[in-house]
């Protein structure tokens, strides 16, 4: 079985970022780089699946810059296969980075596609679902539980209120959300041979966007919460100034 | 939330990619494994042995030896990365990484027969076998030569008698790197290392009861009552007591990298509580000069315990570091930890005194790595010999 696991280079969620100048985009430095953290279940989820079966390859994809190598060589320290770099700095437009990943898919023969359900950067959730669009194959977003057997997967996936189990014909495109799996540490011995796997790099030129982004702001600065009380004798105040100040109620 | 490290320097830039990974690795794993529960077993005065397998597993024991072994073949940087952030945890965490790697397997590497290595190193490397190392007694400490412990030859075993004290793992561990003198007189020269099961008759180990530092490690006395070994348990290639000060400078060299992890706690705990905490008129009292200047001293020593540690690994990998280079890292660098655990206790107020947060207790372990392996006195006699060429111990 081949699985192709998509990864992105995202700030980590510790990071304080800054909108930059001219407010189109952030100001880089000094900011520490991660896998997108949700990309994680989707590898821990390959590995296991490869684990399992005692076969099968696990290749991670990358769209990013040349310094995504760096998360490309986590993947594979945790147990990646070999990696494919395609360097681009990827824009905040969902559908140009779908297409661009799915023009490699295209001629990559795989049973199973996986991604994190978000990106923790731009938050758009567009791209698992666009690259199924694209390459024609069924996809299911946001499981928590996944079954792969010879020729089909059955997922359990997290909607509002509850669970749904679909079953999808591989090849097929997951997504995978939280709750999914545990994902490992890359232990020293992985990361020591993460080193000599392979790694493929290439140039690629992204398509025009079709979205333009216009501008970005920092969330202003939250006004500090105030207790009004503890237990049941704060209720009535709350209340009141839930009706009178509030006025939610 | 993940640890955020201190790098004023940008030491990072002069990381490779996988000795930033690794640090990055063990960071994470004493964020999610160490920090929720360092503080109850500190007050129970217990070490957390439910994390030993998962930091074998990891591959943090003996990480700089090589994979042949089932070790992790590591560069030194990235091994003494991999202490900086244990230490950051705990010393007792650290301690028990560097005797299991530094003090076990480095001398079972170094001076012991291939069967030996064979036989012990991947056991060690899985945390299958716990190992401890005996060197100090009660009444020979900063003087190890002095030693009474003794092995005597009978046909083909060896007949160790003798007291170890002090002794980090001496209690759970299934074995130990003993020393003891071999010949009739009293020769430092006479002195070589044994290893010693410790489930052979004779051998016990006791808790040293009491402590009130390094109080999530184990430190026991180690009997040895007529402890018979074959032959093949000698270390063949340990040769007098300066084989048992080579083991000292890897422990030594690794707790250099330690003491920054402990202050780079301390002073992220001082910035933290200094920028939240409020007197007088609502300020901060990061807003006084006062405090200021005292998180700008804790800043500038880690800085300057960062550079000789960092600088000490690269000359390591070389080939070309001196055990008197170790000695200054390890002298200069535990005490500056010292320095700003107890700063930052201090800017924490009455609430550092608490377990809950964790400069008081860095400053207590810290106190056990001031004095262990090498005190900060021997550390600078050793200098003083090396700068005067006149012995003054
Ligand atoms: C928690 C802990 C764990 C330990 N783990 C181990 C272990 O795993 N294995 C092991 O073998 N040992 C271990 N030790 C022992 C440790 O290495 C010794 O305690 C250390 O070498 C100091 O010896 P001492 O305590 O006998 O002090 P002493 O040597 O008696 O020193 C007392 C004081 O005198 C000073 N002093 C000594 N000689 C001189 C001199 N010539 N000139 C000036 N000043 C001098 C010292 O600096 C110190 O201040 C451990 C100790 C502790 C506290």
């Amino acid at each position: 079985m081949n699985i192709i696991v998509c990864v992105k280079r995202v700030p980590d969620s510790g990071t304080r970022v800054r909108v930059t100048g001219d407010g189109r985009g952030i100001d880089t430095s000094g900011v520490k780089y991660v896998v997108n953290p949700y990309d994680e279940f989707a590898v821990e989820e390959a590995i296991q699946i490869r684990e399992e079966r005692g076969e099968g390859q696990v290749t991670a994809l990358c769209l990013g810059p040349d310094e995504a190598e760096e998360q490309l060589r986590n993947a594979l320290a945790m147990g990646a296969d070999d990696a494919v770099l395609l360097e681009a700095e990827p824009p905040m437009d969902g559908l140009t980075v779908a297409r661009e990943l799915a023009a490699e898919l295209e001629d990559r023969d795989f049973d199973l596609l996986l991604f994190g359900k978000q990106a923790i950067d731009d938050d758009n959730m567009q791209v698992p679902p666009m690259v199924a669009e694209i390459l024609g194959l069924p996809c299911a977003t946001v499981v928590v539980d996944l079954d792969v057997e010879d020729g089909r997967a059955v997922a359990r996936r997290e909607v509002e209120g509850g669970h749904e189990m679909v079953e999808l014909e591989l090849p097929a495109v997951v997504s995978t959300q939280k709750g999914l799996n545990e994902p490992r540490y890359a232990d020293l011995k992985g990361i020591m041979a993460a080193k000599k796997k392979p790694l493929e790099k290439k140039e690629v030129e992204l398509a025009e966007a079709s979205t333009e982004l216009l501008s970005m702001r920092e969330p202003e600065e939250g006004t500090d919460g105030e207790i009004v009380g503890e237990g049941a004798e704060a209720a009535p105040e709350l209340a009141r100034r839930l009706h009178e100040e509030a006025k939610v109620l | 939330m993940s640890f955020e490290g201190v790098d004023y320097f940008d030491i990072d830039g002069m990381l490779s990619d996988e000795e930033r990974q690794v640090r990055d690795m063990v960071r994470r794993w004493v964020d999610e494994n160490v920090m929720p529960i360092i503080d109850e077993h500190y007050v129970e005065h217990e070490f957390p042995s439910q994390l030993v397998p998962e930091m074998a597993e990891l591959g943090f024991y003996g990480a700089n030896l090589p994979q042949e072994y089932g070790c992790a073949g590591l560069n030194n940087v990235a091994y003494g990365l991999i202490m900086q952030e244990l230490e950051r945890g705990d010393s007792g965490i650290r301690s028990f990484a560097s005797v299991q790697g530094a003090l076990v397997m480095y001398p079972i590497y170094e001076f012991g027969s291939e069967e030996q290595r064979r036989e012990w190193l991947p056991k060690l490397a899985s945390g299958e076998a716990i190992g401890c190392f005996g060197l100090t007694e009660p009444d020979f400490g900063s003087n190890p030569g002095g030693m009474r412990t003794r092995a005597r030859k009978d046909g083909d075993e060896w007949v160790i008698n003798g007291t170890k004290m002090w002794i980090t793992n001496g209690s759970m561990a299934d074995v130990a790197v003993i020393w003891a003198k071999t010949g009739e007189g009293d020769d430092p020269d006479d002195i070589r290392g044994f290893i010693v099961e410790t489930d052979r008759e004779g051998y016990t180990g006791k808790d040293q009861e009491g402590k009130l530092s390094l109080l999530a490690s184990d430190t026991s006395e180690i009997a040895l009552q007529d402890v018979r070994v074959p032959e093949e348990n000698l270390l063949p290639e340990s040769d007098g007591l300066v084989s048992a000060l080579k083991c000292l400078t890897q422990a030594r060299y690794g707790i250099a990298w330690g003491a920054c992890g402990a202050a780079m706690a301390c002073y992220r705990e001082a910035v933290d509580y200094a920028g939240e905490r409020t007197q007088f008129d609502d300020e901060p009292i990061a807003g006084t000069q006062l405090q200021q200047t005292r998180l700008a001293e804790m800043l500038t020593d880690i800085t300057r315990a960062q550079l000789l540690a960092y600088r000490l690994g690269r000359l390591k990998d070389e080939g070309t570091m001196r055990p008197q280079q170790v000695s200054m890292a390890k002298r200069n660098n535990v005490d500056m930890a010292c320095e700003c655990a107890r700063e930052a206790r201090r800017l924490l107020g009455a609430n550092g005194i608490l377990v809950e947060y964790q400069s008081m207790r860095h400053m207590a372990n810290l106190e056990s790595v001031y004095t262990y392996e090498g005190t900060h006195d021997i550390h600078g006699l050793i200098l003083g010999q090396d700068i005067t060429g006149i012995p003054a111990y």
